[in-house]
């Protein structure tokens, strides 16, 4: 028998649509006034899990509980959640007043408490000067204010956000996001946010569930599923640019930790335990691109021909392809002289170096000491 | 020739054809039947100038303002039925599936069939002699009604066929409106505690307004214009209590053969209608903004 605890629970859910699968057995637990972020690619069912917990949809299996009370059977206005989303959803022909009253007048909520409420959420979201103006006559930013709005004025026990920057131009992008982490911090509530977007996942939440393929992948805070991701599509997943992954072989173990020989025939040290990685195993070894640098001129490096130099200013990823034909990133600092079509020698930390296995576990290199 | 100027010409070759066809059929006939009803004609061609005669004619003839009657009479137990029957059906059809959908061919069906088919149809049902509900009233022991030869009852009569027959295309036109209607409104709805009259009192019907603006517009002028019913139904009796507006014109063009005033009256219900469809058209819009 489980206790009815705060925060919100999702036990074994599960969704098909037909023979297609959606979720399989998720389950997950939220704390109150915790940030999650739902990351993964389009089709990897984030938003069908959001939409069952709004009570938009309806899980073939599984239980929904919020604050101790079982909410899967309840209808959705009667949850307790407030959603924004993607495209905003407002009522076109109502004034942007009576959008954000229309859930409260519904609810019986009295008048007074009403006006009060829009009040002080027009003042937080800064848009006193619009509540009689149709959404209509309104830019998209201002539109997605009135949705969050329109969510502010329920005084939810839990937000939803289905990709809410998804809809905005990139000045108006990075604007909101800082906006959405004032909201969190004036909002009584846990909010879940819906997102393919890394960045957003990793600058807004506590912690980001990563879906794909039906179940969760990881959960975690962002520096975890960015230094230790569970297996080898959250090390592609998260990160931009990705993690590369260089074929290898366990060439064996010294000092405890394992050798790997890739492809190249260039043999790399490695911080990973050896244990339970047998000599011989065909493996991927993960490099962000931070730890793969060029070589200064006059030392020795692992060889590669540059394919792609992507400038962003302050720091510069290379592309290249190591002799043996696999892929890497490389980072430098500053602008870089380094052209595409060159020939680099490449500097690779192999204490930073994750290992995969053929199933996709995940092995992590000890921290350095 | 500049690339401006040829996208123009362009433009005008697409849409000439349709202006031609359209100036020959009915800006012309227009053009000429103002001419026309200021003259004494006939249908061989004889013209006799005559000004504003026929018109004032038009004021003063009591059969034109019996058929007046008849054809308000009509419109107003035609027109506000068919819409809000329109809209129940819609609101009902408007959902997946195939039982729905059978449905939805099945309203549509009467439309495509022809006013003789109709008319004959409900003579079946409608007549006091052994038409269906005369024998439905017969076999409860009562006496058959003259729907078609009472002159109290032969408008609602003919009101009910026209409902019948022109059922499917306000439904559709409906279902098309209700299908424009964005999915996620009604999500966020259901997440304000919307029950399912508010839904409909405050997020449908004005989100349809506009649909519902056009069916009313298209029948209000439609039924303005009611003809084939009352000719094949009544021939516009008894004692002309069935005979509309347009029976007149095709009574006095056709059998009297005095193409003027026939002319004229035409003209009249032509104004009468352009006026209605614009008073309509203002009331249901003066609240909106321009949209963004």
């Amino acid at each position: 028998m489980r206790l009815p605890l705060p925060g919100l629970d999702l036990i074994d859910v599960c969704k098909s649509y037909g023979d297609v699968p959606v979720l399989e057995r998720v389950s997950l637990s939220v704390a109150p006034r915790e940030f999650i972020a739902f990351l993964g690619p389009s089709g990897s069912g984030k938003s069908t899990l959001l939409r069952i917990i709004a009570g938009l949809e309806t899980a073939d299996s599984g239980e929904v509980w919020l604050d101790g009370e079982r909410i899967d059977p309840l209808a959705p206005g009667a949850r307790g959640i407030a959603m924004v989303f993607q495209h905003y959803a407002l009522y076109p022909h109502m004034t942007v007043r009576e959008n954000m009253a229309f859930g409260l007048v519904n609810a019986k909520v009295p008048k007074d408490e009403i006006t009060r409420r829009i009040a002080q959420a027009a003042d937080i979201l800064e848009i006193g000067a619009q509540l009689d103006k149709k959404p209509g006559q309104m830019s998209g930013g201002q539109r997605q204010r009135v949705a969050i709005g329109r969510a502010i004025v329920k005084q939810p026990r839990l937000f939803l956000l289905d990709e809410p920057l998804s809809n905005l131009d990139a000045a108006l992008r990075g604007r909101t996001r800082v906006e959405l982490a004032q909201l969190r911090q004036r909002v009584d509530a846990a909010l879940i946010m819906v997102t393919h977007d890394q960045a957003e996942a990793m600058t807004l939440a506590d912690r980001i569930v990563i879906l794909d393929n039906c179940c969760i992948q990881q959960v975690g805070t962002p520096a975890e599923v960015y230094a230790r991701p569970a297996n080898a599509f959250v090390a592609r997943f998260v990160g931009s640019p990705p993690m590369a992954m260089l074929p290898g072989v366990i060439a064996g173990a010294e000092g405890g930790r394992v050798q790997v020989r890739l492809a190249e025939g260039m043999m790399l040290a490695t911080a990973v335990p050896a244990g339970g990685l047998v000599a011989g195993t065909e493996i991927e070894v993960g490099l962000r691109p931070e730890h793969v640098r060029l070589a200064a001129p006059g030392t020795s490096g692992a060889a590669a021909e540059v394919e792609l130099v992507e400038r962003l200013g302050d720091r510069t990823f290379i592309y290249a392809r190591l002799a043996g034909g696999a892929e890497i990133i490389a980072l430098e600092p500053g602008f870089g002289t380094v052209r595409p079509g060159d020939a680099a020698a490449l500097v690779i930390d192999g204490e930073a170096a994750h290992i995969f296995t053929a199933g996709g576990a995940a092995h992590h290199p000890e921290p350095r000491g | 020739m500049n690339a401006a100027l040829r996208d123009r010409l362009v433009g005008y070759a697409f849409v000439g054809p349709f202006l031609l066809v359209y100036a020959a059929v009915m800006v012309v006939p227009l053009i000429m039947g103002l001419v026309i009803s200021l003259h004494r004609a006939d249908l061989f061609g004889r013209r006799e100038w005559v000004g504003l005669a026929n018109y004032s004619e038009a004021l003063g003839d009591p059969v034109l303002h019996q058929a007046l009657g008849n054809t308000a009479m009509l419109a107003l137990l035609i027109v506000p039925p068919l819409t809000g029957l329109a809209l129940l059906l819609a609101l009902a059809l408007n959902r997946p599936g195939r039982f729905a959908a059978v449905l939805r061919g099945v309203f549509f069906s009467s439309l495509v069939l022809s006013v003789t088919i109709v008319t004959l149809i409900w003579r079946f049902i409608l007549t006091p002699d052994a038409g269906l509900i005369a024998e439905g009233l017969a076999a409860t022991g009562r006496a058959p009604i003259p729907f078609l030869s009472d002159p109290d009852l032969v408008i609602p009569a003919i009101a009910v066929t026209t409902l019948w027959w022109s059922l499917g295309f306000p439904v559709m036109l409906i279902l098309a409106g209700l299908q424009q209607v964005p999915g996620d409104i009604y999500e966020a709805a259901a997440l304000d505690v919307a029950n399912r009259w508010t839904v409909l009192r405050r997020i449908t019907l004005p989100a349809i307004r506009r649909t519902l603006l056009l069916v009313v517009m298209l029948q209000t002028a439609a039924q303005l214009q009611l003809f084939g019913q009352a000719q094949l139904l009544t021939g516009g009796g008894p004692g002309g209590a069935s005979r509309t507006i347009v029976l007149y014109i095709f009574e006095v063009s056709f059998g009297r053969w005095e193409l003027g005033y026939a002319t004229a009256i035409a003209e009249l219900l032509f104004g009468m209608i352009l006026a209605l469809t614009l008073v309509q058209y203002w009331l249901v819009t003066r609240h909106e903004e321009p949209r963004a």
